[in-house]
């Protein structure tokens, strides 16, 4: 089955909680059309480069999904219609790359800087 | 006598250093959309693309950072123009 790397991008309104049952509710949705979802990273609340319909911030989440394009598509129409989900984005991909993604790497770098002092 | 131009003799105007694309070595860091701080390097100030003759980076490459740029921006977390 084809590799998905799907970014999708929440409200600000909206509390990483909610951002969290949005999530389960994909993976499960993913899961029950016999897809598989591997990793899942949420970046948090990052500040956008630029506006996007009026919110300066966005809740930022990577998902790797394993699963046929039909239930991928069709998992995009049901997100084009929550409007918590600003902006979306699905990239076939070949293979995930398993380590971290270099936006959280740098977190944890500046975190460990700040702890030496 | 008019000098003709082609006749002078053209002193070597730029470096002709052949520079090395950065992404071409095995130990060069991975293009993706998703690390803006490597894409950045790699876009002017106003946040344009900076061509592949300034930044000698290899055709290949060079598209491929581009791909990657534009969805870097589709995301937000680049900018399109940098006032």
């Amino acid at each position: 089955m084809p590799l998905y790397e799907h970014v999708l991008i929440a409200r600000q309104d909206i509390s990483s909680a909610e951002v969290d049952t949005i999530n389960e509710g994909l993976q499960a949705f993913i899961e029950d059309n016999g897809g598989k979802v591997g990793k899942v990273e949420y970046w948090g609340l990052r500040s956008m480069a630029y506006r996007m319909n009026k919110n300066r911030k966005g809740h930022y989440t990577l998902m790797n999904i394993e699963a046929p394009a039909e239930v991928v598509q069709e998992m995009e129409r049901k997100q084009r219609i929550n409007e918590d989900i600003l902006r979306t984005l699905t990239i076939r991909v070949d293979e995930f790359s398993e380590d971290p993604s270099p936006i959280l790497v740098k977190r944890e770098e500046r975190k460990r800087r700040h702890e030496r002092y | 006598m008019k000098i003709n131009i082609t006749n002078l003799p053209s002193k070597r105007p730029f470096a002709r250093r052949r520079k090395v694309c950065p992404f071409s070595s095995d130990k060069s860091p991975k293009i993706d959309y998703k690390d803006p701080k490597l894409l950045l390097r790699y876009m002017s100030e106003r946040g344009k693309i900076v061509p592949s003759r300034i930044t000698a980076v290899s055709i290949k490459k060079q598209r491929r950072l581009s791909r990657a740029i534009k969805r870097a921006r589709f995301l937000g977390l680049l900018p399109y123009a940098v006032k």
